[in-house]
């Protein structure tokens, strides 16, 4: 038994290293896919097109439109002249946000009163949207304090207001800044994974249906099993080595702290890549060529992503579609490694992951198995 | 021991298998001796593969049973896979391995023992005639080259029983015939050889031929047994002027179940080939077609394969109806 595992194991990483495409498909892409998704996969909001109408023109009015232009969340891409003008920059998106300080503005400030500005926002990317509205918020609020501030020491006190002094004291635990990329790099770490161990594996053994091989070795006395473990045992190392390599990236590139065990994140990556080589031979066993198992995985390969808690809250899904994420691995293995990677966390907190990774692998092996048999009269 | 050689190597008693409704084999019976080679003929479809399959394990049979190398095939389908070789109709060894490597392998897999693999992969080398391309990739081998290497590798463990689904095709004349010798030596061995084929003329290189139609089989015999006996008549070469003309005229006579075109000649087949043969030379006489010859053949294999299909054909169109 062993000595036909060691044998298929041999051939296969003998065609691996006659591959040259496929070590470059293996290390490259990852690392890339890496870097991409460590750049561009952010909530967070930086140089919003902004177009600015300054009504008042008093030096109130322009200090307040310097603490825009001076903030990295904003970039003033129009300064107009008109309200036409302004309405127009967002219609073209020109601008996503405009801002106008209305005419009478300083005099309320001066006055100590409120002094409303208006802002209009384009609600295409409500997300964007929301989080620039935020921090408009915030500059113009610290925009206030200040000069209320100021007038009250010039004033010592002459108008007898006392000053309000909100102070919400806020801490985010595991990511203090709330930097999103720490939040992503772990997750795209499961995703990559997930795609190059899904596919490797079911292309693998199609492309062995499909020239005839499989048959070739079904006549010999291999049995099924054997043959499973020999085809599938490779690309769970590659799996292993893979996850390591695009840690690392993250780790050494992005910076993302590593503050828990491990050995429980290896024990994780292993349960993982048990339902992910499954899922693999899964697909294997309903495609007799290279082409419908593309289109499967693209098949099955999106909605885990989707469903897993990646980008998109789970919390925040339909009813149905929060118990149809129990099905998904990814969305425990995403758990898994953002507890060991930002938060620490230990076996005692992550074993109900675990157990679940265990059983839907252990599930979908059965069934990749039964199917796998079936397949072959 | 001595039983066991003399034993048949295939035993195959009313072997059927059914896709659904479709009946791709139909109570098949035959014997393989120890040492023989038997070729199986049919047209696309007859069910010549499927009965390769169905030996190999590789198809579960839906009825009857089969015996190869002494054992059952349903009952240890693994232990009768550890004797017998197979060569499916299509290339299928890593083409991104090369040629020690491929043998390395399936040795590997077949359970051959460490200390004879090299012997054994020698041997393989030698007999395909890859002696100094041990090292190449199998992508780079031509067609009958890669066929050799194919029998040398169902070959590695020694085995009793060698299933050859269509070796030949796609190769060319030369390496065909050297393939053939290649099977006469692994017979004269005491492998027994189950191959099938649809190039008529390798029949001819079989020990026995079985005939096969719609999943059935349709004879059963020595090459020259099946030439005399299946075709249900005797067999005339008649040459003429106008052949056209003159297949109108002989098919009318009495006596004459066909006639087909071979050449620039006809075969006619008939109860009586010496009286047929001085009727149609007199007829075609009296209708202005003078100088025809006849005489009496053998049949061809192409002869016999024509006329048993057709029959098979009637008898299926019969039966169904």
């Amino acid at each position: 038994m062993f000595g036909r595992i060691a044998q298929l194991l041999i051939k296969e990483f003998l065609q691996l290293k006659r591959d040259k495409s496929a070590r470059f498909r293996l290390l490259i892409p990852p690392i890339l896919q890496m870097l991409l998704f460590g750049y561009a996969a952010t909530f967070e909001v930086f140089n919003v097109a902004t177009a600015i109408l300054d009504q008042d023109h008093t030096q109130e009015s322009r200090a307040l439109v310097a603490a825009f232009v001076h903030s990295s969340r904003f970039e003033v891409t129009t300064v107009a002249a008109t309200r036409k003008e302004i309405e127009n920059a967002v219609e073209v998106s020109n601008a996503q946000v405009a801002i106008v300080v209305p005419p009478g503005f300083s005099e309320l400030l001066l006055k100590g009163q409120s002094a409303p500005i208006q802002v209009l926002v384009d609600g295409t990317n409500s997300n964007t949207a929301l989080i620039a509205l935020g921090y408009i918020g915030e500059i113009a609020n610290s925009f206030g304090q200040a000069h209320a501030l100021d007038l009250a020491q010039r004033s010592g006190r002459a108008l007898g207001q006392p000053l309000v002094h909100v102070d919400v004291a806020r801490r985010y635990w595991y990511n203090p800044n709330l930097n999103s990329r720490w939040f992503f790099v772990p997750g795209v770490i499961g995703t990559l994974v997930l795609v190059t161990i899904v596919n490797l594996t079911a292309f693998a053994i199609v492309r062995e249906r499909e020239v005839g091989t499989l048959e070739q070795l079904l006549v010999t006395p291999i049995r099924p099993v054997e043959f499973i473990i020999g085809k599938t045992l490779p690309f769970f190392f590659i799996g292993l080595v893979e996850v390591s390599i695009v840690a690392g990236v993250g780790m050494l590139w992005f910076k993302i702290p590593f503050v828990g065990n491990p050995f429980l994140l290896l024990a994780g990556t292993c349960l993982f890549l048990l339902g992910t080589l499954s899922i693999g031979l899964l697909i294997s066993t309903i495609c007799t060529t290279q082409q419908q198992a593309f289109a499967s995985n693209f098949f099955v390969l999106n909605p885990m992503f989707i469903l897993s808690g990646f980008s998109f809250p789970i919390s925040s899904m339909p009813h149905v579609l929060q118990w149809l994420t129990l099905l998904d691995p990814l969305r425990y293995y995403l758990i898994i490694i953002r507890g060991t990677f930002l938060k620490g966390v230990g076996i005692d907190y992550l074993w109900p992951q675990m157990l679940a990774l265990a059983t839907i692998g252990l599930i979908l092996l059965t069934l990749s198995v039964m199917r796998f048999r079936k397949s072959l009269d | 021991m001595m039983a066991a050689q003399s034993a048949p190597a295939i035993v195959v008693d009313k072997l059927g298998k059914r896709f659904g409704t479709f009946s791709a084999l139909d109570a098949v019976s035959f014997d393989v001796r120890r040492g023989e080679i038997m070729g199986f003929l049919g047209p696309n479809g007859a069910g010549k593969s499927t009965l390769i399959r169905v030996l190999c394990g590789l198809l579960r049979p839906s009825s009857g049973r089969a015996v190869v190398s002494g054992i059952d095939i349903t009952q240890d389908p693994e232990a009768v896979r550890k004797r017998i070789g197979y060569m499916s109709q299509k290339f299928s060894l890593y083409s991104d391995l090369s040629v020690v490597e491929n043998l390395r392998f399936f040795g590997g897999i077949y359970g051959v023992c460490p200390g004879a693999i090299n012997e054994r992969i020698r041997f393989a080398v030698d007999m395909a005639g890859l002696q100094g391309r041990e090292t190449s990739l199998v992508s780079t081998l031509a067609g009958g080259w890669k066929q050799r290497l194919a029998l040398g590798c169902a070959i590695l463990h020694k085995p009793d029983v060698l299933f050859l689904d269509e070796p030949t095709s796609g190769v060319d004349p030369s390496s065909r015939r050297r393939f053939w010798t290649l099977i006469h030596e692994l017979s004269a061995g005491g492998v027994s050889v189950l191959v099938s084929t649809h190039y008529m003329d390798e029949a001819e290189y079989c020990m026995r031929i079985a005939m096969m139609a719609a999943g059935r089989l349709v004879a059963l015999g020595t090459p020259r047994e099946l030439r005399q006996q299946s075709i249900g008549g005797e067999l005339l070469e008649l040459e003429c002027a106008n052949i056209g003309a003159a297949m109108d005229l002989v098919a009318k006579i009495p006596g004459v179940h066909d006639v087909a075109v071979f050449g620039d000649a006809l075969h006619l087949l008939v109860d009586d080939g010496a009286e047929t043969a001085r009727a149609a030379c007199a007829l075609l006489a009296e209708h202005g077609l003078p100088g025809a010859s006849a005489r009496q053949i053998a049949p061809s294999m192409e002869d016999m394969f024509v006329h048993l299909v057709r029959t098979a054909r009637a008898q299926g169109a019969a039966a169904g109806t």
